[in-house]
């Protein structure tokens, strides 16, 4: 556990005066889940986006392995094997399976064009691994349940062998079944070494699939702790009041006052 | 896009029968729709209609829209519109007229051979840029394609009028108005041959495609479907020659033909056209656009970017340059309408393609492409093309006034696409 897998120093984002993302440094280290909690707009999806490439960060420092990195665009996070799956799912639904699975990244014929039928067949393996009661290869997603849907964006994380993967929400559309689908799946990429970032509004779900969580706040880090320190209740206080408990490390955002009483 | 199902079908057997040939009941529901169509004109015209010299005739004036039909399809895929392809193809018409009347006869030779492809490549070129340029204004600017497109209707059609100083230029190369139509046919033999060779083809990609999908296990259709298939595009290939073939030439015209080369005339001896060298045109474009949509990367990403633009942004593609390239792609087939176009008459002028943005997008969606993109297929807006023709041409044939006509037409647009949502909404497609 020398090196970090990912380290996110300073970094900071501004939309016209706001501060979505303000100094916040977290880092994530091979085969571990870490949680980021806060309220809507408490600016996690944005700085998960800065790792994404979907956003380019104003000033920060980004180092994988150690090593600094510098994300401009969706693209450049990949080849950094970094993978998101987004609350939006981020299919094209009118698509189908393999067609979103290899998006951007198609396989070709010798000619250049591009090989639905080897597409297919890869996707047919590979969801064979992950999901084998998905059947419908050849409708579009639109036309998929939200677990299945989710499986392939899932799937197209595995595929391209993500070393980071970063989830947004990844169980929101889903039903008590596909949740407990989802949640196997993260526990076998952690045993794979992978390293997950996983966005979530539920608390029980950060308990049951986190090793360490971190909290937002207006843009601010309030604190990060393992899940193991803390209650639902000191979370709750982070992700409500900004108060860090006495399990937890403080981040700019902790509220300075209450900490003294703990 | 490719739904098997069979809506509403109250019949097993029927639906099995579908299912089985796994055919596009969307695409049927079209043919049938386009036969009945052409029946009812031909009972109304005392059997005029299903001429094989109406027929050659639907073909030819069918070409141009559905040229720049097939550019649409991309257009309305990614969620854009163009309105200015009508005063594109004007622009470029005109471009192609001074280069072959004013600017290259002083310099090559009155009825240089060359003088009809270096007319057309200046055009396409002129096209692509023009739409490159719109292309980026939407993609990079950021202005919506309406308001660019729109300003390019009123821009493009006076940039013509500027060009030629309002007149009509004419008359226009000889070897170039032989993409015009009926001044530059085939012949039966060669036709005969093309059709063949176009069989060939079919059945062959019908057989590599089965065979590629069982060496990867995948499900196939019955072998009887897949003969039935085979069987049903050979019979529409050769039937479609042998129609085009069987329109005769005229025997002053071929006395004509046969003057001009210091023969005289065989007694009792009949040619008949063939295909259309614009017909021509029309099906290697349609190929290609079909295997540009279906098989490479750039049509991957047209649909994709329609389906979620957002999620095809995040997939790493860039969605501002293909604005760009469907653009691009979309003032060149303006540019190919436009020399077919402008052959056809034998000169440009001012008005050519007056409305035909309209047409156009009309043809594309009534072949099915969805407005809210992400939907659309090449053969539909083909078929929407000649759908629209048929109405136009059957109601002049069967002589219904000029104002009922485009009062049928408009209504049959909004029909067709009410249909369409209802039949989606059905098939949950």
């Amino acid at each position: 556990m020398a090196t970090p897998l990912v380290e996110m120093k300073d970094m900071c984002i501004a939309f016209g005066g706001v501060h979505a993302v303000d100094h916040v440094t977290v880092d994530l280290y091979p085969g571990e889940v870490v949680g980021l909690l806060g309220h809507n707009g408490a600016g996690k999806s944005t700085l998960i986006k800065l790792l994404s490439g979907a956003y380019k960060a104003d000033s920060g420092e980004i180092r994988i392995n150690g090593d600094e990195v510098h994300i401009h665009s969706p693209r450049d996070a990949r080849v950094q094997n970094i993978e998101t799956i987004y609350q939006t799912l981020a299919l094209a639904d009118n698509l189908d399976a393999a067609s979103n699975l290899f998006l951007g990244r198609e396989l070709t014929s010798p000619l250049g064009f591009v090989d639905d039928d080897r597409m297919e067949a890869e996707t047919r393996k590979i969801m064979g691994r992950l999901n084998p009661n998905f059947k419908k290869f050849n409708a579009p997603v639109k036309a998929l349940s939200g677990g299945q849907r989710q499986s392939v964006a899932i799937a197209r994380a595995v595929y391209f062998n993500a070393k980071i993967l970063i989830m947004d929400e990844p169980t929101a559309a889903l039903g008590v079944h596909e949740t407990q689908m989802v949640a196997e799946l993260i526990q076998e990429l952690k045993k794979q070494g992978l390293g997950i970032f996983l966005i979530s509004h539920d608390i029980h779900d950060v308990f049951q699939l986190c090793d360490r969580l971190a909290v937002m706040k207006n843009g601010q880090l309030v604190g990060s702790a393992k899940t193991t320190d803390v209650t639902d209740d000191d979370v709750l206080g982070m992700i409500i009041l900004g108060k860090c408990p006495p399990g937890a490390t403080p981040g700019p955002g902790a509220l300075v006052d209450d900490t003294v009483v703990g | 896009m490719s739904d098997t199902a069979l809506p509403g079908s109250k019949n097993p057997a029927a639906r099995n029968l579908f299912a089985a040939l796994q055919l596009d009941t969307r695409l049927l529901g079209m043919i049938g729709a386009f036969i009945v169509l052409c029946l009812v004109f031909n009972v109304f015209t005392d059997g005029r209609f299903l001429t094989p010299r109406n027929i050659f005739n639907l073909t030819i004036q069918t070409v141009s829209v559905a040229i720049m039909a097939t550019g649409m399809v991309f257009v309305i895929v990614t969620r854009h519109i163009d309105l200015s392809v009508g005063s594109l193809l004007a622009t470029v018409a005109a471009i192609m007229a001074v280069v072959q009347t004013d600017i290259l006869p002083p310099i090559l030779g009155l009825g240089h051979p060359a003088i009809w492809i270096i007319a057309i490549i200046a055009g396409i070129a002129a096209g692509v840029l023009i739409g490159a340029f719109q292309g980026w204004m939407i993609g990079y600017l950021s202005i919506p394609a309406f308001i660019v497109t729109l300003g390019g209707l009123l821009v493009w059609r006076n940039v013509a009028w500027f060009i030629t100083s309002g007149q009509t230029i004419g008359p226009l190369d000889d070897t170039f108005t032989m993409i015009g139509g009926i001044g530059g046919t085939m012949g039966e033999t060669a036709s005969w041959i093309f059709g063949f060779l176009a069989v060939a083809a079919t059945l062959w990609l019908q057989i590599a495609s089965r065979r590629r999908k069982a060496s990867h296990g995948f499900p196939v259709k019955p072998v009887w479907a897949e003969v039935t298939m085979g069987v049903v595009t050979t019979v529409a290939i050769l039937g479609f020659v042998a129609i085009l073939n069987a329109y005769d030439i005229p025997t002053a015209r071929l006395k004509r033909i046969f003057a001009a080369s210091g023969e005289t005339l065989p007694e009792g001896l009949t040619m008949g056209y063939g295909i259309p060298y614009s017909v021509l045109l029309l099906i290697i474009i349609t190929v290609v656009m079909t295997v540009v949509a279906r098989r490479t990367r750039l049509g991957r990403y047209i649909f994709a970017t329609g389906g979620n633009p957002d999620a095809a942004e995040l997939s790493g593609i860039n969605t501002r340059f293909l604005t760009v390239k469907v653009f691009a792609l979309m003032g060149g087939l303006a540019a190919l309408a436009g020399a077919v176009a402008a052959a056809r008459l034998g000169f440009s002028t001012n008005d050519i393609g007056t409305l035909d943005e309209l047409r156009v997008i009309a043809a594309a969606v009534i072949g099915g492409t969805a407005l809210a993109g992400g939907i659309g297929t090449i053969y539909g807006a083909i078929l929407g093309a000649l759908i629209m023709q048929s109405l136009q041409s059957g109601m002049a044939m069967v002589g219904v006034d000029a104002p009922l006509q485009n009062m049928v037409v408009g209504t049959v647009l909004v029909l067709a696409v009410l249909v369409d949502i209802i039949y989606r909404k059905r098939t949950g497609d």
